[in-house]
């Protein structure tokens, strides 16, 4: 089994958010919600640079961990899921998430955020998968279906890659090695605890 | 000299044909092998070591979203993992098993010259009514908040995942909703009893006498003895600790970012099981540790011998003001002294 990661090849992301979009309409992530984001740092000033960002898919994820209900799983490729079955909507996941992915439909006082939503690597959830049950909660699942995330595959860059860890890992180190620079895996090394050097 | 005038020309010559001569690589000569469009771009790790957190612009309306990462997260959740679990673990067991210790060493602080049959008013309709709205509550927030830290690991075993839901959903709707008349409790208390709890030189000589639990001393109180001023402090600042990192917890990202999120949550832990300790040894004593004394928040009434013994100074106070006036049964003509 492969261990799926995201990886932002910021030299290249051109805040033109199709990622974002992407992942909005294949899922229809309700409005309000934002599965995948595109941050820029130092925006319109010199040194300018954008980074396309979900959940990582942690390894040992500390959103799983501070889960008080255990609503989170992580699949044999590494995907981190969760069930709203599960989700009381505590909110504790996103003060532990190191990206900020877990998203809520509302902003909910008093406890009433309501299930938790997040980038699923376009796995879904814990239904049966492409039954209409999952799509509702967790929307498609691309993965089983033998594709992979649509806001890599869409990419007009092709800064973002989704994929086995390992081969985007290669992919991106070629490119650092062919045109000489790199600014290094965002997020890796929290995420993952490492980090690609070329 | 001719000669390597000669030498020079040809050198020059050689030269000149060299540089004429079509170079293999004409713009890498010149230029780096690549250039770095991004070169002064910002880096993660820069920016990590400088903030702690990455924070940048978005487009869309969702400020949170402008924080890219925020690796902190990770200690907040050692924090809420580890540490909150062995203070939590450490205060409540510790006081259990001090209290448990105590119980069979000291037994049940008995009212040492019997009950006289005659009582005092020792806590009227209203600050019974506020004591016990507040401990409701409390017994409530107590355990629907220790679930929050302690369930996943020692109940959720015991149930299907779905019941465990169901029952967290619930106790974390309580949590949120008694927090109200809790607070409002803990501001009641703070005004009803502020008076008799400022500390004093009595207080001083009470706690150096053991407060009377260590033998069989019986160190003078006036109204509120030393540990129960500590209890009444612990409740009021406790309280006021717990209610304020609450409200900022129950309205996220209200005015707040995450750093005072998570730290309003490592304050609202922490604060809440040492709490919870504390009122576990109120409890005990309020209980089974002392002959007489539920009564005082039960009935409202406690044994005029137990006032003498406990609370000498306020027993004086009160029949001076009333004459033992409101002494509910005189089944002797002689009084007490
Ligand atoms: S990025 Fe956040 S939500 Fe995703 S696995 Fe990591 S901690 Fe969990
Ligand atoms: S919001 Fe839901 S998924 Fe996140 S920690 Fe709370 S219960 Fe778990």
């Amino acid at each position: 089994m492969a261990r799926m990661k995201f990886l932002c090849d910021a030299d290249r992301c051109i805040e033109c958010n199709a990622c974002v979009t992407a992942c909005k309409n294949e899922h229809e992530v309700p409005w309000g919600i934002n599965r995948r984001r595109v941050v820029t740092l130092s925006d319109g000033k010199p040194g300018e640079r954008s980074v396309s960002m979900a959940c990582m898919h942690c390894t040992d994820a500390p959103c799983q961990a501070v889960c008080p209900v255990n609503a989170f799983y992580t699949t044999a490729d590494g995907v981190v899921l969760h069930s709203k079955d599960i989700c009381i909507g505590c909110g504790y996941c996103f003060y532990a998430c190191p990206f900020g992915a877990p998203q809520y439909p509302r902003v909910g006082n008093f406890g009433t955020r309501g299930k938790m939503d997040k980038c699923t690597f376009c796995a879904g959830g814990p239904e049966k998968d492409n039954t209409m049950a999952e799509y509702e909660k967790y929307g498609a699942n691309r993965l089983a279906e033998g594709k992979l995330p649509l806001c890599a595959e869409m990419c007009s860059t092709k800064s973002l890659l989704a994929g086995d860890g390992e081969i985007i890992a290669q992919i991106y180190k070629e490119r650092v090695l062919k045109r000489g620079y790199g600014s290094g895996a965002w997020g890796w090394k929290t995420a993952y605890r490492e980090t690609i050097t070329s | 000299m001719t000669a390597s005038v000669v030498r020079l020309c040809i050198v020059v010559a050689m030269a000149a044909l060299l540089a004429l001569a079509p170079s293999p690589r004409p713009a890498a000569a010149q230029q780096p092998a690549s250039v770095d469009p991004t070169a002064n771009a910002v880096h993660e790790e820069q920016l990590l070591q400088q903030f702690k957190t990455i924070r940048g612009l978005g487009s869309i309306p969702d400020t949170k979203s402008y924080t890219l990462e925020q690796p902190a997260g990770r200690d907040w959740r050692y924090f809420h993992e580890v540490t909150l679990r062995w203070i939590g673990a450490v205060a409540i067991l510790g006081m259990l098993a001090v209290l448990v210790v105590f119980y069979l060493s000291r037994g049940m602080v008995r009212i040492e010259s019997r009950r006289s049959g005659r009582t005092i008013v020792r806590f009227n309709a209203t600050e019974r009514f506020m004591h016990w709205m507040t401990a409701a509550c409390f017994v409530v927030l107590a355990l629907s908040g220790l679930n929050i830290t302690f369930g996943r690991p020692l109940l959720l075993p015991l149930m299907s995942p779905e019941a465990f839901t169901a029952w967290s959903e619930w106790a974390k709707y309580a949590h949120n909703y008694l927090s109200f008349p809790f607070t409002l409790g803990v501001i009641l208390i703070f005004f009803m009893w502020v008076a008799g709890n400022i500390p004093n030189r009595v207080d001083v000589e009470w706690f150096r006498r053991g407060g009377g639990m260590i033998g069989h001393d019986h160190p003078p109180a006036y109204r509120f003895n030393g540990g129960q001023k500590a209890i009444y402090w612990i409740v009021v600042l406790g309280g006021a600790a717990i209610a304020v990192s609450g409200y900022v917890l129950i309205f996220p990202f209200y005015g707040t970012d995450i750093q005072t999120m998570q730290t309003a949550e490592m304050v609202h832990g922490v604060v809440a099981v040492l709490f919870i300790a504390a009122m576990l040894a109120h409890i005990y004593i309020g209980t089974i540790g002392m002959e007489g004394a539920f009564e005082a928040m039960g009935q409202g009434t406690v044994d005029l011998n137990w006032a003498k013994e406990h609370h000498s100074l306020w027993l004086e106070e009160e029949r001076a003001r009333t004459g033992l006036g409101r002494s509910q049964r005189q089944p002797n003509a002689a009084p007490g002294e």
